[in-house]
């Protein structure tokens, strides 16, 4: 017999998150056993199925159920809320989950099977879910705790690398302090009646300075996990210290998690929103979207740049949520309709794309044991499949049509037009200048993305791995295919996703996206009306592949003459060595010398040994990350400094310190005296 | 299908065509006009016709450490700006497909060639074609969103980034001087040098290392592929022109449900743009210089910038767009 208020969809879920569960503790007991922790990873899959169909079911029917379990706190009880919202984003986690679930079907039992990865990654999935799941503030801090610290326990998987160390070590700090921030918002939601349901705290209103606490404190709380500058420093350490698949999970579906929390909290209990809020959402994005590609477009290192790029995206998706606010706030709901389904709709590209850049990466890795640019290169050839399905990834995360990176950004620059109507003067000068930082980041990220497959998978090798690579497993290469597939239909059919989002829109945003089904075909993706803007991702893929078609049939036809293979013309002085090929770093030098000469006051040395002398010549350059310098290291050293001041007071003679213990007594009854 | 449809439909067609017939010819008027403008005699306009037809006929020779990207991109990126080309109102607006993707998508067609361009440059391995897409990523990265702004300006200017709707709202308007536009036309004509690789940022009529971008990164390909890519460089060319001469000179472009006759004479006007567009810019290039590789960024800089003030104009000096 089913409980009352279990039924489908939400029963659905208990028995994924029951799944996962189930597959973390069969792991965690029979850790020794190799098929005990193979296992997690078919039961995951099952568990991501059932949950995901779950939460489309949920998005579709629009449905709403609630639940209070007598477990968690006495009195109070764990409320469990399935909402659209939820479902949807419960949809990218779970869909994430299978992904990488079928990815890990493939690792290698003896070399990549751990009793430090597999359990935390079954517990980790059920942890996401729970989060938007949450139905009031102390299950929610609960699962967000509880998210932070498994996925902290995967990235220090492999501790024996002081790197990941490190990475360990500051995502530990900023996830504390991330909880630390959020405990501070939803103290202040909560209110004086110290409610936690988030039922009550919808229903209640909050004046400026609450709103203002909540706000900060969430973006600062939430905003830490999501990745936006400046607090994003601990990302790209972190996500690429995990083994991959955790890192696609970790970049494409917890990232996710915090942009939902920010949803929920700003949008959704927060109430009707004032213009300010807007500004920190746009001011931030866009240095977060540019700021974050420049990282990418001058690293070196494959998964450190998809992680860079993930601030990026995050970036976009908080210009979109702030776009969807400004336009909310003057009561211009078709036009935050248009931004916040920009916005949702690349939470949801973006996890799709991410985790199949970041699988192909782990197959790189896995293939080569090399994540540094300087020894891949050439793979196309050694790894077809995984080559072709990278492309796929490359095209959807630079925003080329047709495929889906494309579609939100689309929808996010119509948003941008319709900014005009914004009657504060900041807003409206903001807006362009956010356009313009939007329209820099995709032509970064296309530069960075070419430069991303270029050297890892064009070229020749450069290192013997990189040689003699291998394609990877038969299930790894279907969780690509599978993502890729995902990429291809988001990008062709927008605006079918785009017509789910329509009942996150009425109640968000107001109004439903007004331009839906208006269009001239049935696949046609309208923001406002048909006569403003239409996007057909179908017709233009046809058109091309008509035209690409014919073309090379009438050529054939035409040439009739053979290909022939030849040694690499180049001018004329082919030079065998792969190490002629332009590097990673060489081929972003220009970007750099026009970009990050100031961003991050690279200076230059170079070594010319004069003619005779044999030395060779050196160029180095110096970069400087202020963002860490000026937030992290200076007040980490402040921090330290302090302590070893305060140090001194262990050692003080007994007369100082009973001096010191007296006069604190005497400040503390002088307080008093004062404030009673 | 209704009549006006097979009408509309058989305009799109000839515009598909007409584009990619007139493309060589355009390029040669150029070559032509910058011969004369040197005192040189310079090849007869037909020239191009004449290469692309001696290259497909010629044997393909493909490097051997290439892959199959490098064998499909010719293609890929001849049908990335062919399909862009034909969205582009020519010497008629509205016609069958010009509603399936608007300026921003037109942009994007354009970054997709572009990236897949790029990306063949890296295939083989040499440092020709890294030299090539390494400078190619850095234009672009300045050019490109130059080039967004400028169409996002103009779609606030006409409420609509639809291509057909704005020409026809140009059209419709009286002629007035607009600065955020101005501004708008100086920017796109120095991004349309950057992109069809002219003089002052890109030289194509060189192979000196020194100087080269878009040639570096084609320098492997020989035969068919070289044609293909030839052929897309020349329609690339001739959509930038018609996009110039869409937003700017709109004038004497038939509304789509005119017909073949009106259609007939918006062809023979648009056909003169496009030769006048092509002398301009022989002029131009005869009496240039091409500039260093690290100008190019405080030129295409400034080309953002000015499209940065464009669109700021249009944001503050436009009332309401709903």
């Amino acid at each position: 017999m089913i409980p009352a208020g279990l039924e489908w969809p939400l029963g659905g879920l208990a028995v994924a998150i029951a799944l996962y569960v189930l597959a973390a503790g069969l792991a965690a007991t029979l850790h020794r056993s190799r098929a005990a922790l193979a296992s997690v990873y078919p039961l995951a899959l099952v568990a991501a199925l059932i949950g995901a169909a779950a939460n489309l079911w949920g998005v579709l029917a629009n449905h709403h159920q609630g639940l209070v379990l007598p477990i968690g706190l006495p009195v109070i009880g764990l409320h469990i809320s399935l909402d659209t919202l939820s479902a949807f984003f419960g949809l990218i986690i779970n869909g994430g989950v299978a992904a990488t679930a079928l990815y890990g079907i493939g690792l290698d039992r003896a070399r990549d099977l751990s009793p430090r990865i597999e359990p935390f990654f079954a517990i980790f999935a059920a942890a996401m879910n729970l989060v938007v799941l949450a139905g009031d503030a102390f299950s929610f801090l609960f699962f967000w705790e509880l998210m932070s610290l498994t996925s902290w326990a995967l990235v220090v998987a492999r501790h024996d690398d002081a790197a990941a160390r490190h990475a360990g070590h500051v995502y530990l700090v900023m996830a504390a302090m991330g909880t630390a921030a959020l405990l501070f918002a939803f103290g202040t939601l909560a209110g004086a009646s110290g409610t936690y349901d988030f039922a009550a705290m919808r229903s209640t209103s909050y004046g400026p300075l609450a709103s203002a606490v909540i706000l900060a404190a969430t973006l600062a709380g939430a905003g830490s996990k999501a990745g936006i500058a400046p607090l994003h420093a601990w990302l790209p350490l972190a996500h690429p210290a995990a083994p991959s698949h955790v890192s696609a999970l970790m970049s494409g579906v917890m990232t996710k998690v915090a942009i939902y929390a920010i949803i929920r909290v700003v949008f959704d209990l927060l109430g009707t929103p004032a213009w300010w809020w807007a500004l920190p959402f746009l001011i931030l994005g866009a240095a977060t979207a540019v700021l974050g590609l420049l990282y990418a477009v001058l690293d070196c290192d494959l998964k450190r740049v998809l992680a860079y790029s993930t601030v990026e995206n995050i970036g976009i998706i908080f210009v979109a949520l702030g776009l969807a606010l400004a336009f909310k706030s003057g009561g211009y709901t078709a036009a935050a309709a248009v931004a916040l389904a920009a916005g949702l709709l690349h939470a949801l590209n973006h996890s799709w794309f991410k985790s199949l850049l970041f699988l192909g990466a782990g197959a790189v890795l896995h293939a080569t044991g090399r994540r540094s640019f300087d020894h891949l290169g050439g793979l196309i050839h050694r790894m077809p499949v995984t080559a072709a399905l990278f492309l796929v990834g490359t095209l959807s995360i630079s925003a080329l049509p047709p495929f889906n990176g494309f579609v939100s950004e689309w929808l996010l620059f119509q948003a941008v037009l319709a900014g005009p109507v914004l009657p504060e003067a900041v807003l409206r000068f903001m807006s362009p200048a956010v356009g313009a930082m939007l329209a820099l980041a995709a032509a970064l990220a296309a530069a960075t993305f070419v430069r991303v497959y270029g050297i890892t998978f064009l070229g020749r090798p450069r290192s013997g791995q990189a040689a003699v690579a291998h394609e990877t497993s038969r299930p790894q290469l279907m969780a690509m295919a599978l993502l890729a597939l995902l990429c291809a239909y988001g990008g062709l059919f927008g605006d079918v996703t785009v017509a789910m989002l329509q009942p996150i829109l009425q109640r968000l945003a107001g109004a439903a996206l007004p331009g839906t089904g208006t269009g001239p075909t049935a696949f046609s993706l309208v923001a406002f009306s048909a006569d403003r803007s239409i996007y057909d991702a179908p017709t233009i893929a046809v058109f091309l592949l008509i035209s690409g078609t014919l073309t090379s049939m009438l050529v054939h036809w035409l040439s009739g003459r053979k290909t022939r293979l030849a040694p690499a013309w180049d001018c004329g002085f082919p030079d065998p060595s792969p190490l002629t090929q332009y590097t990673a770093s060489s081929l972003s030098q220009p970007i750099r010398r026009v970009y990050a000469t100031s961003v991050f006051g690279v200076r230059e040395e170079v070594d010319m040994p004069p003619p005779g002398d044999l030395r060779p010549a050196r160029l180095t350059v110096w970069f400087t990350d202020y963002v860490w310098n000026w937030l992290y290291a200076a007040p980490a050293q402040w921090l330290v400094a302090v302590s070893a001041r305060l140090n001194a007071i262990q050692f003080l003679s007994i007369r100082a310190n009973l001096m010191m213990m007296f006069s604190a007594l005497i400040i503390l009854l002088l307080l008093a005296a004062v404030w009673l | 299908m209704t009549g006006t449809g097979l009408i509309l439909l058989f305009g799109q067609s000839i515009q598909m065509f007409l584009v990619i017939l007139l493309a060589p010819a355009i390029t040669g008027i150029v070559r032509q006009v910058k011969a004369r403008a040197t005192r040189r005699q310079g090849a007869p306009i037909i020239q191009p016709y004449r290469d692309l037809y001696k290259l497909v006929k010629k044997e393909t020779v493909v490097a051997e450490t290439a892959s199959w990207l490098f064998r499909v991109a010719p293609y890929a990126i001849l049908a990335f700006t062919w399909v862009a080309t034909a969205l582009v109102p020519t010497f008629a607006s509205g016609l069958m497909f010009n509603w399936a993707a608007d300026v921003v998508a037109l942009v994007a067609l354009l970054g997709a060639a572009r990236a897949i361009l790029a990306l063949a440059g890296m295939d083989v391995g040499t440092a020709f074609g890294g030299i090539g897409t390494s400078r190619e990523l850095m234009i672009a990265t300045l050019a490109e969103p130059a080039m967004l702004l400028v169409a996002l300006t103009i779609a606030l200017t006409a409420g609509t980034t639809r291509l057909p709707e704005i020409a026809n709202f140009l059209v419709s308007q009286p002629m007035t001087v607009r600065v955020s536009l101005a501004l708008a036309l100086v920017a796109l004509i120095i991004v349309a040098l950057a992109e069809n690789a002219r003089i002052p940022i890109d030289n194509p009529a060189t192979h000196l290392e020194l100087t080269m971008v878009h040639e570096a990164m084609v320098l492997e390909y020989s035969g068919r592929h070289l044609a293909m890519i030839e052929l897309a460089a020349q329609l690339k060319l001739v959509l930038y022109i018609a996009l110039i001469v869409c937003l700017f000179v709109p004038f004497g472009m038939a509304p789509a449900q005119a017909g073949p006759g009106a259609w007939a004479v918006g062809l023979l006007v648009f056909v003169a743009k496009l030769v006048l567009g092509a002398a301009l810019l022989g002029i131009w290039e005869a009496s240039i210089a091409k500039m260093r590789v690290f100008r190019v960024g405080e030129f295409l800089g400034g080309a953002f910038v000015f499209a940065f003030l464009a669109i700021l104009l249009a944001f503050v000096t436009r009332e309401v767009m709903q």
